[in-house]
């Protein structure tokens, strides 16, 4: 009988993206000494974030930011009361704030996620989905988590990989044992929050606790958040990026 | 002065019904409301204000200029001035009944309110409704669903977080000596002697660590229940010892899910091992 075949997989057969980088390039690694994240890689900032929401936040909305902003260490949630985001931006550069995030709600449960690396870093729009609150875990204590970060391959992939790298401080706390993991796989980007065991050097056990959602990149934008007079880096477009099931961008 | 039509009076053209209201479609009607006395074309002397473009105006039409309808409305621009075109509406409508002329003012208050409203939205952020596409919405779904069954995420995170015991990202806080032995054999040549030399240091090592180890996991067990299991070779002796300690750590047990691995025991009991002297082939599987 003939030896049975690899299976195809959508992995497998993915389309050859040119853009994916290659862990040797040099150009990669130079880009990525003088992009907007190296002062954080070069541990000169130390990351604060703004939480915040779209106008007049629900009860769910309400309560994934504060969960959320138990998960990111350093983080701060406002309220927004019709504030203008390009207002509130200046201020927040005055303020020290590294980053910004900004959880959009439609029909009181939260559907967008915009991320904005602040002094003036590259603004990234996510849809959201499958969103899962905590329900009565254990609460994150005060340890910084670790960060996973999955299958980020392309130069695409790399920058957005890097912001939510820089959302975290640099130093974990491995005393902690909690490690948040996002996760790219064809392009959806799933977050999970959880605490490690070591049961043996073989074997590892987790637990998870913390909120979970899932992240579709729709937009990278090259300044801060400027829907009209932005610069933008990448946006998804429909007809042309959807075409073929293999093709993905992340 | 109100024409009557024997036929279906011309006026009932424009209107529109709802429950409780008659509104007239026409453009120049004065009120929006259909009866006699706001439709322009049952009155022959009749004004509105119309505004175009932020700007508004006074149409007026009289009985002389009826029979050209070309030239039926005649048009005054008012003033940008919110009085001043209050004076003007009246120095136009003056000697006209006061119905018209009030509702005139009335109308130009009213427009005049909406556009300082448009103009103060404009400056204020404004929002594009997106409209969500169904099909889309349900493909997008359907993707995710089979990426998350692709990713199959614990297990990567779990090959993640082994990995970097492996490169030791965590230095010391984990005590597997077991592991750091492996490593510095394999950086040794594999020579049998050296091995078997290597393997009678690690015996009384081993010995050391397995008790060290299962102190460690005394703390660690009263967070977690059910640590069931724990599969490092050579563990018979000490799985005997642990199954004690799940005894004692199921009466303190909060009842939290389980963690990864065989389903647990709903009672305990105690699982009776027996040890062999097979400590040099367990040696090798675990290097």
């Amino acid at each position: 009988a003939p030896p049975k075949a690899v299976p195809k997989t959508i992995e497998n057969q993915r389309v050859y993206d040119e853009t994916t980088v290659d862990p040797n390039d040099e150009e990669v690694a130079f880009d990525e000494a003088t992009d907007e994240f190296a002062p954080y890689f070069n541990r000169q900032t130390v990351p604060k974030i703004l939480i915040t929401t779209s106008d007049r936040p629900r009860g769910r909305t309400v309560r994934f930011c504060e969960q959320l902003s138990t998960v990111i260490p350093n983080s701060h949630v406002y309220y927004r009361r019709g504030l203008a985001l390009k207002r509130i931006i200046p201020q927040c550069i005055a303020r020290d704030f590294t980053d910004l995030i900004v959880i959009n709600e439609d029909r009181k449960i939260p559907n967008g996620l915009v991320l904005s690396h602040l002094p003036e870093g590259p603004t990234a729009h996510f849809r959201m989905s499958s969103v899962r609150l905590r329900k009565e875990i254990k609460r994150k204590g005060k340890n910084v988590p670790e960060v996973i970060l999955n299958n980020f391959t392309t130069r695409l992939g790399h920058s957005v990989g890097r912001m939510f790298a820089s959302l975290f401080p640099h130093d974990p706390q491995f005393i902690g044992r909690q490690v948040a993991t996002f996760h790219n796989q064809r392009d959806y980007i799933f977050f999970r929050f959880h605490r490690y065991i070591f049961k043996s050097e073989k074997k590892v056990g987790i637990q998870e606790l913390g909120p979970r959602f899932t992240l579709k990149l729709r937009s990278l934008q090259k300044g801060t958040f400027d829907s009209k007079f932005g610069e933008y880096e990448w946006i998804h477009k429909r007809r042309e990026m959807d075409t073929s099931r293999r093709k993905f961008h992340l | 002065v109100q024409w009557r039509t024997p036929t279906l009076p011309l006026y009932l053209t424009f209107l529109s019904r709802t429950k409780t209201q008659n509104f007239c479609r026409n453009e120049y009607n004065l009120t929006g409301l259909c009866n006699r006395s706001s439709c322009p074309l049952a009155n022959s002397q009749y004004a509105t204000i119309r505004e175009e473009k932020g700007r508004c105006y006074l149409y007026m039409k009289t009985i002389e200029r009826a029979a050209f309808p070309r030239r039926l409305w005649e048009r005054v621009l008012l003033s940008k001035n919110y009085e001043k075109a209050l004076e003007e509406i009246d120095e136009n409508l003056i000697y006209w009944p006061r119905f018209i002329r009030h509702k005139c003012k009335q109308r130009f208050t009213k427009i005049t309110q909406y556009l300082i409203r448009i103009r103060k939205l404009t400056l204020k952020r404004q929002r594009k409704l997106v409209p969500l596409r169904r099909k889309i919405e349900r493909r997008e779904k359907r993707r995710e669903e089979k990426a998350l069954i692709a990713a199959q995420l614990d297990n990567a995170i779990e090959k993640e977080l082994l990995e970097r015991l492996k490169q030791d990202t965590y230095g010391d806080i984990y005590n597997f000596p077991i592991h750091a032995f492996d490593k510095a054999l394999q950086q040794q040549d594999a020579e049998s002697e050296s091995e078997s030399d290597a393997e009678k240091e690690e015996d009384d090592d081993e010995d050391m660590s397995k008790r060290e180890f299962v102190e460690a996991d005394d703390s660690d067990l009263s967070d977690f229940e059910d640590m069931d299991k724990l599969e490092t070779s050579s563990e018979e002796e000490r799985e005997e010892e642990e199954e004690v300690e799940k005894k004692a750590s199921h009466s303190k047990s909060k009842g939290k899910t389980p963690l990864k691995g065989p389903a647990r025991r709903k009672r305990p009991y105690i699982e009776i091992e027996y040890e062999e002297e097979t400590e040099p082939t367990t040696k090798t599987k675990a290097a």
